[in-house]
């Protein structure tokens, strides 16, 4: 086990490499100039462009430029914006905002995508089945940005029942719409994985020695068949928790959230590379530990499974 | 929740005499049938047996006859849909379980009547360990703590002479060899001490070494515990040493049902004739094995007359137009053939 988490760990770097070197090759390949309406209305004065220019390597090519960015990152320097902001500042801003947002979509995930397709596993064809199968093709068909300004317009503005945007202070009530739009699909999908893994694992062996037993039922569907059927219901969460942490640009957008998504999106717009290459440098390595931390709880969940 | 997973038996109310007899466990003219898309299968039509403390009957049969559709109804683990009890009874202590609360015959599985099944790899959880699966009979049904529960549990491993039962307790099923699981599958059947031990084809997927391990080590629990047990096999050579009666069934019926030494000497159906026929015998090396000819019915479609009259060598027209029932034969034991009395006393 030590072994594996060793060698797993190991294998993360060339991926961080390379993931991060191809992002900043990508955006200091972005054409346009870096410079080009920074100082108002007038050209900057070349004075300020050389410093700039000294200041942020420019003129290197981009290996340099890169192995310059490396040395300073793994010494926790993210860089500054062309405005001289720390860019780690940002990160440390906006993070908490997406982190936040996307645990209460995590949890609506698992609640209401586990609670639909244990109930409808155990109950297939029945009236709540047929009624989750389309709602749930419903919100797979829709695109997040359509769900979440149906709901913001819906509740918020129409309904007054929430507020239309979420204030800065990220309360949970207020997450629980914007939660829920930005885990639309996935509530789908793992409604669906649920039911097909409940309905195969219902009739295995193992579920009727259970109730060979004279377990009661509820243990017999809550503890023998719950526990074999979470197996993919919680890998694809895992998945899942590694993209709704790398922010959400279309769900914070709508909900005026100050997420790592807006930001990196904004940075995009403004050409700030420090800060697009900043972002995206944290949101490869959460991927790669969030997928990691997925395979560990694989083995955690089924026994059969051991890394050597 | 109860209904979604146990099957819920209607009552039948029809079937079975309903008298008070004394038995241990017995089932009563149960018939049975799958209803599926491309129509309804007679799976068991009109099985009867019973099963006294103490005593081991032999439930013989090809796949298909219905043996284990009888041990699962008894059970109360039948799939429903697609399986229905239409007509008969189920008899535990003389009390109906078909007609009983599923509360009140939940408490009788585990306790009452226990089951061991034939693959018990897929039949133990994967994801719980085998001590987990064996402790949990103590705590869900007897209320022990976790402590007192597992040393319980270490014990029933000990008693299915599972060497090292202490640190084997914690070892997931697929780290155990399968006679080993066999063993520990054995020992969370029998946790609750049960009167009735319904062990379907255990040692089938099993090698043969094992299988007679595994035999012995069941008629020894039976003998000690002074259970009734119901061994479902379609082994022949498995039943010889170890059951008191046979029951043969075909196409879902009890063709024969005798003493192991009456039917083995003396077969008083043509189907057991030709099941005993079918041994492979060392004298006989390097001939061809004997087989019974042609297929077991098709059961949505059983012939009429005698279902076995396609296949039997001694099919009269009789066979084909008139269903045996099955009629006691001499003293103590029955066939389903017209012609049972000239099979016993040919010489």
């Amino acid at each position: 086990m030590g072994r594996y988490l060793l060698r797993r760990l190991l294998q993360l770097v060339p991926v961080f490499i390379g993931t991060t070197f191809m992002i900043y090759a990508l955006v200091w390949a972005v054409p346009g100039d870096p410079f080009a309406g920074k100082c108002g209305d007038r050209r900057c004065p070349d004075q300020y462009i050389a410093f700039m220019t000294e200041k942020y390597h420019l003129d290197q090519n981009v290996f340099v430029q890169y192995g310059n960015y490396m040395k300073n990152l793994l010494q926790g320097d993210f860089g500054q914006t062309f405005q001289q902001r720390e860019i780690s500042d940002i990160i440390a801003t906006a993070y908490p905002n997406t982190l936040k947002l996307a645990l209460v979509a995590l949890s609506i995930e698992a609640v209401i995508g586990l609670g639909a397709g244990v109930l409808t596993g155990l109950r297939r064809n029945g009236f709540l089945d047929n009624l989750v199968l389309v709602s749930t093709l419903f919100l797979i068909a829709l695109p997040v940005f359509v769900v979440g300004f149906v709901l913001q317009w819906l509740l918020g503005v129409q309904w007054g029942i929430i507020k239309p945007t979420v204030s800065s202070e990220m309360r949970l009530s207020e997450l629980i719409v914007p939660g829920f739009v930005l885990g639309s699909a996935s509530v789908a999908y793992i409604a669906r994985v649920a039911r097909t893994s409940i309905a195969e694992n219902r009739r295995a062996d193992y579920v009727r020695t259970a109730i060979a037993k004279g377990l009661p039922m509820r243990r017999v569907v809550g503890v023998h068949l719950l526990r074999n059927s979470l197996i993919p219901v919680v890998t694809l969460l895992g998945t899942d928790l590694g993209a709704l942490m790398g922010g959400a640009i279309v769900t914070e957008g709508i909900f005026g959230i100050n997420g790592i998504g807006r930001q990196v999106f904004r940075a995009i717009i403004t050409k700030e590379s420090a800060t697009v290459v900043g972002i995206v440098v944290v949101l490869v390595l959460v991927y790669l530990l969030m997928n990691l931390l997925v395979d560990l709880l694989y083995a955690a969940l089924d026994p059969r499974i051991r890394y050597e | 929740m109860s209904d979604i997973l146990v099957s819920e038996q209607s009552a039948p109310g029809t079937g079975g005499s309903g008298r008070p007899s004394g038995r241990l466990l017995e089932v009563d003219d149960l018939r049975v049938e799958f209803r599926t898309r491309d129509g309804v299968a007679k799976v068991i039509n009109g099985v009867t047996y019973h099963v006294d403390a103490g005593e081991t009957l032999a439930v013989l049969g090809e796949s298909g006859s219905g043996k284990s559709v009888t041990a699962q109804t008894i059970m109360g683990i039948l799939d429903t849909p697609p399986g229905f009890v239409t007509n008969g009874q189920v008899r535990f202590h003389g009390k109906d379980m078909l007609t009983m609360s599923s509360e009140e015959r939940r408490r009788i599985r585990g306790e009452g009547i226990a089951m061991i099944f034939q693959d018990a790899l897929s039949a133990l959880n994967p994801v719980f360990t085998v001590g987990f699966q064996i402790a949990e009979q103590f705590r869900i049904r007897r209320g022990m703590g976790r402590a007192e529960s597992k040393k319980r549990a270490i014990e029933m491993l000990d008693q299915v002479k599972i060497p090292n039962a202490k640190g084997r307790f914690s070892n997931y099923p697929h780290q155990f060899s399968g006679g080993m699981r066999q063993r520990a599958m054995i020992a969370m059947s029998l946790a609750l001490d049960p009167e009735v031990l319904i062990a379907d084809e255990p040692t089938t997927a099993l090698d043969v070494t094992v299988q007679a391990q595994i035999m012995d080590l069941l008629a020894e629990l039976q003998r000690e515990r002074q259970m009734g047990m119901i061994l479902i096999t379609h082994d022949l050579g498995v039943v010889a040493d170890v059951a008191d009666r046979i029951a043969v069934m075909y196409a879902g019926r009890i063709v024969e049902e005798a003493d192991v030494y009456d039917l083995y000497a003396k077969p008083a159906h043509p189907y057991t004739l030709g099941l005993i026929d079918s041994i492979p015998r060392l004298d006989e090396k390097g001939q061809q094995l004997r087989t019974i000819k042609g297929l077991p019915p098709n059961l949505m479609n059983i012939p009429p007359g005698c279902p076995f009259n396609p296949r039997c060598p001694m099919a009269q027209p009789v066979c084909r137009e008139k269903l045996p029932p099955l009629l006691q034969v001499g003293t103590a034991r029955a066939s389903a053939c017209h012609f049972a009395e000239e099979l016993v006393n040919r010489v």
